[in-house]
């Protein structure tokens, strides 16, 4: 039943990240078991599924975000380049600093708008013209036009859709080889959206994007590469345990799955 | 709210989709306690400030500013200046917030940063709060038995050292400024220490995680993003640290030697403010006692300003980092 991952087919990209028997667990409790998955190179790759699979817990394994909850334990194995990100030897701080990510809340720096995103570059070792650095990032996370004439303001100054593409731009700004986005869209209307889809086009050229997403139909937009992820009850455990149920080409995914559940999901006739 | 409920028949089972008369009436009730709670506090505080200031009226009209700048305090000849005490005043106070604000913070961020286990954490925490509360007479009685002749040696060191600084002049004799300063920094810490816990433990999640998220260290995090989110609140707690430092009496007065001769020496005796008050309100009389409260006016003006200045620090502080 955990094991049902179907290994991604006609991509002929090299994989980026792989997940082999990936289980995380908070404290005693399995919040997702038994993952295998290859992503992409160069290529979007979305998770969907319903609230509480665990869709967020992986995206979060894949940059050692979860080194920063107490109590979280992974077992198995993250390859990213072929080297082990759990290794002893790997500095997470590092780590992170490849691999950027794009939280499901709206996260802005107590600072201002030019220093969230200078801040980002700087501590990566940014060397070149800063000015121009933060215009190009908020104009591809579609934020400059509200942010250009308050650059010195507060983070805080700025409504919550424009505070996560904020968000964004400070992710694309220090150009990590991976962007991790969890629901990067959830606040957000629908041009700002298409806009930031647009930017993730962009973006694949040179990065990795992995996306969480509840909207079907931005997976089917944005992504190339889609992960099913499910949830169910075990017995004697305490609560349902998420498990990755098909991970294949989008197209595969949506329109001639193998796993029933995912057939359900995809078409609305969930639950 | 006020728009009738569209009929369906589930409604009839909520029968409070209009509130009651009662109901509104106890809001504004409370509204109105609310109200006259926060004014008695208001009234209070002018009430207290009229009062001194009344008090000081006689001694304000016969020495003005004299009063600030000159260090004679002569019962005999009712010449009084209490440069003396508002020097002790502020240099201990301060000295104090010096070392207690790092001392403080670090302690506060060790115990919230995760560094150490849980339990370690909270025994410490305990600990601080413990420290909290021994009353300051007790502190007083130790800062002269104990902590006084212990930190003699390293006092006489500074002398040794130092002895060309008008600050550390004279041998250390017992009761001193230096000895004030130490006890004061016992007495603060605590408080600096609690405020800052409480201010890092409150940087939401999220911002920790979006430091880590571009690749900051630990210490960069700490350095540039949490810090600065608790900057106005861990700088209330140093306003309440130093409100207490230049208002505490019964420790520093048992420590503090209270000489009325002026010396700008950290080891001499010294005097403050809060502490000449407690000395001198019992036997004065007449004049003295309007000088005694004009000192005590100069307190609290002292007191108003610095928290002025760090409200508007903090306000500067908070948008630029
Ligand atoms: N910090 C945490 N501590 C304990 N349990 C957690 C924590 N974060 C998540 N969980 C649990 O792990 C499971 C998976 O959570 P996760 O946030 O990964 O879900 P998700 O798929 O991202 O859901 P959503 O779509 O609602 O964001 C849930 O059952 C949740 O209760
Ligand atoms: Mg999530």
């Amino acid at each position: 039943m955990t094991n049902t991952a179907t290994n991604q087919t006609s991509t002929g990209s090299d994989v980026c990240m792989s997940l082999q028997n990936v289980t995380i667990s908070y404290g005693k409790f399995e919040a997702v078991r038994n993952v295998f998955m290859d992503i992409p190179h160069g290529r979007v790759t979305a998770f969907i599924g319903p609230s509480g699979c665990g869709k967020s817990t992986v995206l979060r394994a894949l940059n050692r975000m979860n080194d920063l909850v107490p109590g979280c334990s992974l077992k198995g194995r993250v390859l990213f380049d072929g080297n082990d990100l759990y290794d002893r030897r790997i500095d997470p701080v590092e780590v992170r600093r490849r691999i950027g990510m794009v939280f499901q809340k709206p996260n802005p720096f107590p600072k201002t708008i030019y220093e969230n995103i200078a801040f980002g570059a700087r501590i990566n070792g940014f060397k070149g013209d800063m000015d121009e650095l933060v215009e190009r990032s908020l104009r591809k996370a579609a934020v400059w036009d509200e942010c250009k004439d308050k650059l010195q303001e507060s983070g805080f100054a700025l409504s919550g859709g424009q505070q996560q593409r904020l968000c964004i731009a400070r992710a694309i700004a220090t150009e990590p080889e991976v962007i991790l986005m969890d629901e990067p869209c959830s606040a957000l209307d629908p041009i700002s959206t298409l806009k930031i889809e647009e930017t993730m086009h962009e973006l694949k050229r040179s990065y990795t994007i992995v996306i969480v997403t509840h909207n079907m139909q931005q997976a089917v937009r944005v992504a190339d590469m889609t992960a099913f992820f499910n949830a169910e009850a075990v017995e004697g455990g305490s609560g349902k345990v998420g498990y990755l149920v098909e991970f294949n080409d989008t197209e595969r995914i949506f329109n001639a799955p193998s796993q029933q559940a995912t057939q359900d999901y995809v078409s609305g006739r969930f639950g | 709210m006020t728009s009738a409920p569209t009929s369906p028949p589930a409604t009839a089972d909520f029968s409070l989709r209009r509130r009651p008369a009662s109901e509104k009436l106890l809001d504004q009730g409370f509204h109105y306690l609310t109200l006259a709670l926060a004014s008695f506090v208001g009234l209070l505080l002018l009430a207290i400030v009229l009062t001194v200031f009344h008090g000081a009226r006689e001694a304000i009209a016969t020495f003005g500013a004299r009063f600030i700048t000159t260090s004679s305090w002569d019962p005999v000849n009712n010449q009084y200046g209490a440069f003396v005490a508002i020097y002790g005043t502020l240099v201990t106070a301060f000295l104090s917030l010096l070392i207690a604000v790092p001392l403080g913070i670090g302690t506060a961020i060790f115990i919230t940063e995760d560094l150490i286990p849980t339990q370690l954490r909270n025994l410490i925490g305990l600990m601080v709060e413990l420290l909290a509360a021994i009353p300051s007479v007790v502190l007083g009685l130790w800062a002269i038995f104990v902590m006084e002749p212990a930190i003699r040696p390293a006092l006489n060191l500074l002398h040794t050292l130092f002895w060309w600084s008008p600050f550390f002049a004279g041998e250390p004799q017992g009761p001193g400024m230096a000895p004030a300063i130490l006890i004061l920094v016992v007495m603060i810490l605590p408080i600096i220490t609690a405020i800052s816990r409480d201010a890092l433990n409150q940087v939401p999640v999220e911002l920790r995680q979006g430091a880590y998220g571009v690749g900051t260290t630990r210490w960069g995090a700490l350095m540039n993003i949490i810090l600065p989110a608790a900057i106005s609140a861990i700088t209330g707690g140093i306003m309440l640290a130093l409100g207490r430092a230049m208002g505490e009496t019964m420790a520093v007065t048992m420590i503090i030697g209270n000489s009325l001769n002026f010396d700008l020496s950290l080891l001499a005796p010294g005097n403050t403010i809060a502490s000449m008050l407690a000395n001198q309100f019992g036997e004065a009389d007449g004049i003295q006692v309007s000088a005694l409260m004009f000192a005590a006016l100069i307190l609290m003006i002292l007191t108003l300003v610095v928290n002025i200045i760090a409200q508007w620090i903090v306000r500067r502080l908070s948008l630029k980092y």
